[in-house]
Order: structure tokens, then C-alpha cells, then sequence
């Protein structure tokens, strides 16, 4: 049986040669996803900011009546609503911010949602209320509080492990190289205004974790040739880790896309937005294991001394050259 | 890498047959597994409310509302034991305010007279020895009695577990099937009721103090001056939303009236007369002998019905009521009253409570996310099989069967811990099934790399799981740290999602390395293969 090879056998590929374009692409567009995300903001869903939002399926029409819907529920005098098709074009979601005092007398927020809803059932007999979420201000700013911090713990906690099974120059790439996931990834939801809710920041952790995944892979192969080739020169010592374990990540990166393509075509309308930031990151992340994680350890000058295996410090035969010496 | 001794294949595969079956009763959800023989497990995991569809409801108590009633209560017990005290002492000037209680002894020579009879009012708190509550002379005959932080903490707490206690009591009441209601940090309680159609009948009942008071309307007062919320002396003012007379207001005596927590039982029912919904309550023996006094005295007059501060009605006393049980009128609708009686029979909530988050998910988009979960699940899986087959064929299908028992180790450790399984949960599954045929990859790659290099086969797979072992540990327990910080700092759904994680990474690890080490191992000491197809 002749099996399938995505990568031909030692490839030399040199990576390494773009690495200032790829780290000035790279530096362009965290600034330009900052950009983004302070000039057009996020789109962010109740969780975050508090407020209800009310999903809805229209289980006989085809088309939701959104610009109808916006006028009527704006009518109900609670300001305007945020309507949005999420999943089939019968399914909408409107969004309302929580009214005025709704902190002090919840009533309020419930007297609201009873009157959209009581609106929706007389206006539209065929409506199917799926689910309501509301969320006052004091939670939400929990949420927002805890799924900050559990993104910087995450990226700490991480780099902190990095830094003690690794050294310290591996820790500060692979905190970049998240930084540079995270950021990107809030620019792709500023760019979209997909809704930002705890869904996604699920997916930002997920992606972190995925993106470590990846380097800590490229990161023990370069280690593994540190200690093997204590003569090359770093540069070809990094593009010959990458190319060295270019099949895994290219095998890696396709099933978790061939799992993630599933999700976004076939998987429940709600986790979209999750699915989509996961294909994303898979890029971003495959992409920042090479391009950022790893020219960093040359900018931070790792070298051979950065590994000195106590037993081969004493001047045992030292292997020099590429693979095909190898071979 | 031959050398694999019996005893770690047999418990190696003990330990899997255990997995598997514990996620059996997980799979054939509901009915069937009643019937299935009694020696077989019956945990199974739990279906998150995003799933089953149903409502999250998370309350919230004003710990400033438990002081304010505590002080409330403070201020009767001390007016109660100076009057009490023989001979009786004389206070004037008390008043409540920022959170203390100051009041002024007449005569200075009763000072420590009422000292000693406030001493018994206060309690120890905490195991600090500190006690609830602090009393201190002022100028001579002021004293002013403060809550101490133990003391508020200890009240606090104690109406918490009262109000858990009362909404179970209600929500039972209501026929829900299996709710959950779980105190949450100091001053918070979730509810979680799976199936619920209509959420609005659980919060309008959550939300309920349902504290019941009859006192004296105090006809006497100046109508205009009961209007614009101005109180005679001795007399409180109560707003009265369906006030006959058609004032918004009415005026009642502060003392004389009963409280309506001393009931044994209340229901719905209809006034004779009228045909109205009405609530019917039986007082226990000391409230009955109570209203039964309350009534003798008072004949021919009004009595309001004050309930969580509004006034409901304000019926004439017609003749005395001793048999022990009373109706309560109202403007109400069958339900609503119905809801009453519910409220009235699991007694008042110590605190009122607040609804700050509801999530709601209708079963029918429950259902849906079930069905379309499983597709995806189903598709995904599948796809990323066949791949792994073509890709390294026998050493994919090892994988693939590891990876298929892992599927079932992860629902069986699920089910042991009685887990949840949420939507962003199976999002969580199939994640797991791309990143843990991940380690077979890497496992693979570095086989193939090796054979490239002129490796022996048995060298080639012994070095080839060797190596890759080293990333394949960093790696998943970076993810672990990611999974655990999103368990502790997530909440709901997301906290199912990173259950599924941090599970999955630990059996894939166990499936991906042990289960398929031990498979090629077995064929490798069984064919001693020449030439290795990767």
C-alpha cells in the first residue's frame, strides 16, 4: 500500500531568510489588529457587557423580517436593538441593552423581556423563542474581569513553564509568539464584529494552548539539534528544525482544520463564532511557531552554551554538519 | 521495546475495559438502561442546560439588606427587655442609623441595669471569641449597639442558608423535576432547573420575600397627610397599589400586629362570596392564639395585609377568627394567587433576593444543538480516521483505535465524576480529537525520520516513541495549564468545555503513547518485521 506523504522527505526549506519580513508583516499587523480593534471596537455579546439577548427562530417564514423587527422592538421604547442572523436565515438574535436602573430593581430588565417576547408572540404567531440570556451589569463585569485574567494567567502561567523546562529566551518567543495569536485573533473579531462573548475567549485559550503546542514542538527539536550539532550556525540550526518537523505540523494543522471545518459547516449555529476563531488560530498559530517564536532565540542569542548537557561539556566527539551526514 | 511484560498488557487493558464500561450508561441515555443488569454501572454524565434546554437563574442577596433586617429585629428585642426589666427602664431617642442602633436610658442609675439586660441579646461569633454584636456607653446613659464584622458575616450567612433552603422548598413545590440550587460564594445562589418551558413563573416566584404581616389600619390619620407619605405618630405608611378608597397609600400602626410566618400550611382557593382567587392560611397554635386575639380586640375594625411591604388588602374584622385559619383577598389572578400560597407554605426568604443572570435555552434548540453536535462530531471523527489510515497506514489504524477508546475513556471519566456535558463541551471533543492524534503524528513522523536515517525497525519505533514522548509531555501539560485556568475562571458552558479538555488530554496522552506503544509492540515481537510501511 503506498501511503500518502503531504511532505516530501528533508525538505530545506529556508524559512529562516524571511524572517525580518515576516516579523515586520507580523509587527504590521498586531498594530493594525490594535487599530481595529480601538477604532471599530468589539462586537460584544451580553456576557460582557450585560443586557439580554433573546434568540429566536421563525418556524414558517423563511426570511426573519429583521429591518421589521428592529422598528418594532425600537418602538417598545427600550432604544434600539442589535439584530442578528446567527445560523439559518429564520434565526435571529436581538440584543438589548439592560434599561436604565435595571441594577438596582432587576424587575426592570424582566418587565423588558417580557414585553419583547410578548411583542414577538402577537406580532409573529409562527416565532419560536429559543433561549433568553440576561446578564446585569455586576455580572458582566465579572465575566469581562475573570476571562481577562484567565488569558493573561494562561499566558503567564505558560511561559513561566516554558522558561523552567526550557530557558529563559524560549519562555520570552513563546510569549510573543501568543501574544502576537491573541492579538490577531482579537483584530479577526473586530474586523468580522462577530459577537465577542465567553465562547470566545474559550477559543482564545484553546487557541494559546494549540499555538504552544506547536512551538514546544519546534522548540524541542531545536533543542534536540542544539545539543547534536554544537557547531552550525543558528540560522541553518533553526530552519533545519523546522523543516525537520514540517510533516508533523502540516499533518497536525489539517486534522485540527478537517475537526474545525466539521464544526463550521455542520456544528449547532451558537458555537460559529467559536469554530471560526479555532480555524483561525490554527494559522496564527502555526504560523507563529515558526515565524515568531522561533527567529526570537536567534535576536536573544541562544546558542549551544545554552544547553550544556553535563557529560558532553568535557569535550566528547562533537558531531558537526547537516542532516545529510546523517542519513 | 519487545520486552512488554504480560502484567502491564493485562492491567493496561483492564484499565480500558473499565472506561469503556463506565461510558456505557452514558450512551444509551434515559429509558433503556433501567433495564440493564444491576451490576453494571449506572453514573452517567449530566446534560448541561444548553443541551437539554431549561434556565440558569443566579440570585443575588444585599448583605446591607440582612444588617438593616438584623438591626430591625435588634431594635424590637431591646425595646422588648427594657420593658421587660423589673424595674422597667425607660429609653428614649432610638434610632437606627449607618448600619448601628443608638438609644438614650432616661434615669443614669439604670445604666448598668440595662447593660446587663442587653448582654443576654448578644451571642459569641467566629472562633475569635469576638461576639455579634458590640454595646457601648456613650456621655454617660447613650449606648450604642453595633454589629461586629463576625457577627454581619455570621447573619449573612445564616439568611443564605435559610433562603437556599426556602427556594428548594419552593421550587419543589412547584413539581420541577431535578433542579439544581447550590449556594455560590457569600451572598449568591444558582438555580438550575432542566425542561422549564417558561422561566417567568420560577423568577416572579424567586423573587418573592413573600413576608406576610397583618397590622391595624390607623383610620384616625390624615388622609392628605397619608397621601403624601407622611406617617402620624406611631403609625407606618404602606404603599396599597388597589386601594379601594383609591389613595396609593395607607397608614398602620406600627404595634399591635402579628406576623404571618407562623403558618402550617396555605392554599389556593375561592372567596364564597365573591368567586375571587383567594389564599386560605392555617396559623400553627401560637400564631393562631395570636390572630385569634388580634381579632377579639379589634372588631369592627380594618386590618391591612401587608405583603413584602405593599399593602394587598384591608379588610374589616367582622366578627373574631379563632378557629386558626384566615383568607387572604387580594387583586388576584388564580395563578398569582396560587403562587402566593406556594411562596407562604415554604416560608419567608431571611433576605430579598435579586435575579443578576438568567439564561434561558428552549428545548427545542437544545435538541437541535444535540442533534447537530453529534453530526459534526460524527463527520469530524471520521474524516480525521480515514486520514490518519492513508497517512500511515497500520500505524494509523493503531492510532485510530486509541484514539476511538479514548472517545469512550473520556465519556466513562466523565460519567465517574458525574461531569457535565455542555455545547461548548462537544465543541471540546472533537478539539480533542484533532490535537490528540497529535501525538500519534509526532510519534509517526519521528518513526519515518528515523528509518530515513538507517535505523533498525524495533531501534527505529523504540527511538521514534522515545523522542517524541519529551514534546508530546510539554506540550499537553501547557494545554492542561490553559484548560485549568479556563475551569477556574469560566463559568457555565465554558467550564464543561474545559472539563472535556483537561480529561481529554490526560486519557489521549494514556491512549496516544501506552495503548498504541503496547499495540505495535505485540505486532512487532509477532511478525518481526524486515521493512516498516509508514
Amino acid at each position: 500500500m503506498k501511503l500518502l506523504k503531504l511532505v516530501p522527505d528533508d525538505t530545506n526549506i529556508a524559512f529562516l531568510k524571511w524572517r525580518n519580513i515576516a516579523v515586520a508583516i507580523s509587527i504590521l499587523m498586531i498594530i493594525g489588529s490594535m487599530a481595529l480593534v480601538a477604532q471599530r471596537g468589539l462586537n460584544f455579546g451580553v456576557d460582557f457587557v450585560g443586557g439580554q439577548m433573546i434568540r429566536t427562530t421563525f418556524t414558517q417564514t423563511t426570511d426573519a423580517p429583521i429591518t421589521e423587527l428592529r422598528e418594532k422592538v425600537g418602538a417598545l421604547g427600550y432604544g434600539d436593538p442589535t439584530i442578528q442572523r446567527f445560523g439559518e436565515p429564520n434565526e435571529v438574535s436581538i440584543r438589548m441593552k439592560l434599561p436604565d436602573g435595571a441594577d438596582q430593581d432587576p424587575e426592570l430588565a424582566n418587565t423588558m423581556a417580557d414585553q419583547i417576547t410578548g411583542m414577538l408572540k402577537t406580532e409573529y404567531p409562527d416565532v419560536r423563542i429559543d433561549g433568553v440570556d440576561s446578564v446585569s451589569g455586576k455580572v458582566s463585569e465579572e465575566l469581562l474581569s475573570k476571562g481577562v485574567w484567565s488569558l493573561v494567567g494562561a499566558m503567564l502561567a505558560i511561559t513561566l513553564y516554558i522558561w523552567i523546562r526550557f530557558e529563559w529566551q524560549f519562555g520570552a518567543g513563546a510569549l510573543f509568539a501568543l501574544f502576537h495569536d491573541v492579538a490577531l485573533t482579537f483584530g479577526f473579531f473586530a474586523l468580522t464584529q462577530l459577537e465577542f462573548n465567553l465562547n470566545i475567549v474559550a477559543a482564545l485559550l484553546t487557541i494559546i494552548g494549540y499555538s504552544l503546542n506547536d512551538t514546544i514542538v519546534v522548540y524541542d527539536r531545536i533543542r534536540e539539534n542544539l545539543k547534536k550539532y554544537r557547531k552550525m550556525d543558528i540560522i541553518a540550526l533553526l530552519d533545519l528544525s523546522v523543516n525537520e518537523t514540517l510533516a508533523r505540523t502540516v499533518m497536525t494543522s489539517l486534522t485540527m482544520l478537517v475537526a474545525l471545518v466539521a464544526l463550521i459547516i455542520w456544528g449547532p449555529d451558537v458555537i460559529f463564532g467559536f469554530a471560526a476563531a479555532m480555524f483561525l488560530g490554527v494559522f496564527i498559530g502555526t504560523y507563529s511557531s515558526v515565524y515568531m517564536a522561533a527567529p526570537i532565540l536567534i535576536w536573544l542569542k541562544v546558542g549551544p552554551d545554552s544547553f550544556i548537557p553535563p557529560e558532553t561539556a568535557g569535550g566528547k566527539a562533537e558531531r558537526v554538519g547537516g542532516p545529510e551526514e546523517i542519513g | 521495546m519487545l520486552d512488554f511484560p504480560r502484567w502491564k498488557v493485562i492491567s493496561i487493558s483492564l484499565l480500558l475495559a473499565f472506561g469503556v464500561l463506565m461510558s456505557l450508561p452514558s450512551l444509551f441515555f434515559g429509558e433503556s438502561h433501567k433495564y440493564w443488569p444491576t451490576f453494571l454501572p449506572d453514573e452517567t454524565i449530566n446534560l448541561g442546560l444548553d443541551l437539554s434546554g431549561g434556565s440558569h437563574i443566579l440570585l443575588e442577596a444585599d448583605p446591607a439588606d440582612v444588617g438593616e433586617t438584623r438591626l430591625e429585629t435588634m431594635e424590637e428585642s431591646v425595646r422588648a427587655e427594657m420593658r421587660r426589666a423589673d424595674p422597667r427602664i425607660n429609653i428614649g431617642d432610638i434610632s437606627r442609623k449607618d448600619g448601628t442602633l443608638s438609644f438614650m436610658v432616661r434615669d443614669s442609675t439604670q445604666v448598668d441595669a440595662a447593660r446587663e439586660a442587653l448582654l443576654p441579646l448578644t451571642t459569641g461569633a467566629g472562633l475569635t471569641g469576638q461576639r455579634d454584636w458590640d454595646i457601648e456607653v456613650r456621655d454617660d446613659t447613650r449606648f450604642v449597639v453595633t454589629p461586629t464584622s463576625a457577627g454581619l458575616e455570621n447573619a449573612v450567612d445564616n439568611a443564605m442558608d435559610t433562603a437556599t433552603d426556602v427556594i428548594r422548598r419552593r421550587i419543589d413545590e412547584m413539581g420541577t423535576r431535578e433542579p439544581t440550587i447550590i449556594r455560590q460564594g457569600d451572598t449568591r445562589i444558582v438555580v438550575q432547573v432542566p425542561g422549564l418551558e417558561d422561566p417567568e413563573a420560577l423568577k416572579e416566584l424567586l423573587g418573592k420575600t413573600a413576608k406576610l404581616d397583618f397590622k391595624l389600619v390607623d383610620f384616625e390619620a390624615d388622609p392628605n397627610a397619608v397621601a403624601e407619605g407622611r406617617p402620624p405618630v406611631g403609625s407606618q405608611i404602606f404603599p396599597y397599589p388597589d386601594n379601594p378608597a383609591g389613595l396609593p397609600n395607607i397608614a398602620v400602626k406600627r404595634l399591635g400586629g402579628i406576623s404571618g410566618d407562623k403558618l402550617t400550611d396555605a392554599a389556593q382557593g375561592f372567596a364564597p362570596e365573591t368567586n375571587a382567587p383567594v389564599v386560605n392560611i392555617t396559623f400553627d397554635t401560637e400564631g393562631g392564639a395570636k390572630f385569634a386575639r388580634l381579632t377579639q380586640n379589634n372588631v369592627g375594625r380594618p386590618f391591612a395585609i401587608i405583603l413584602d411591604g405593599e399593602v394587598l388588602s384591608a379588610p374589616n374584622i367582622n366578627e373574631p377568627i379563632l378557629g386558626g385559619s384566615a383568607q387572604i383577598s387580594g387583586n388576584f389572578t388564580v395563578e398569582g394567587a396560587n403562587q402566593l400560597s406556594i411562596a407562604l407554605r415554604s416560608g419567608a426568604l431571611p433576605v430579598e433576593l435579586q435575579v443578576v443572570e438568567e439564561r434561558t435555552v428552549g428545548p427545542d434548540l437544545g435538541a437541535d444543538s444535540i442533534r447537530k453536535g453529534m453530526i459534526a462530531a460524527i463527520i469530524g471523527t471520521s474524516a480525521v480516521l480515514a486520514f490518519m489510515v492513508i497517512t500511515y497506514g497500520r500505524f494509523g489504524f493503531y492510532a485510530n483505535f486509541a484514539l476511538t477508546l479514548n472517545l469512550f475513556l473520556i465519556l466513562g471519566v466523565m460519567a465517574i465524576f458525574n461531569a457535565t456535558l455542555t455545547l461548548p463541551g462537544i465543541a471540546g471533543f472533537i478539539l480533542t480529537v484533532g490535537s490528540a492524534v497529535d501525538a500519534n503524528v509526532l510519534i509517526n513522523e519521528r518513526i519515518r525520520e528515523e528509518r530515513r536515517r538507517g535505523r533498525r525497525v524495533v531501534q527505529a519505533v523504540e527511538v521514534g516513541y522515545k523522542e517524541a514522548s519529551r514534546a508530546i509531555f510539554d506540550a499537553n501539560i501547557t494545554n492542561v495549564i490553559a484548560g485549568l485556568l479556563l475551569f477556574i475562571f469560566g463559568s457555565g458552558p465554558v467550564r464543561g468545555f474545559a472539563v472535556v479538555l483537561i480529561i481529554g488530554i490526560i486519557t489521549s496522552v494514556f491512549t496516544a503513547v501506552v495503548v498504541t506503544r503496547m499495540l505495535v509492540a505485540l505486532w512487532l515481537r509477532r511478525t518481526r518485521p524486515q521493512e516498516l510501511v509508514i
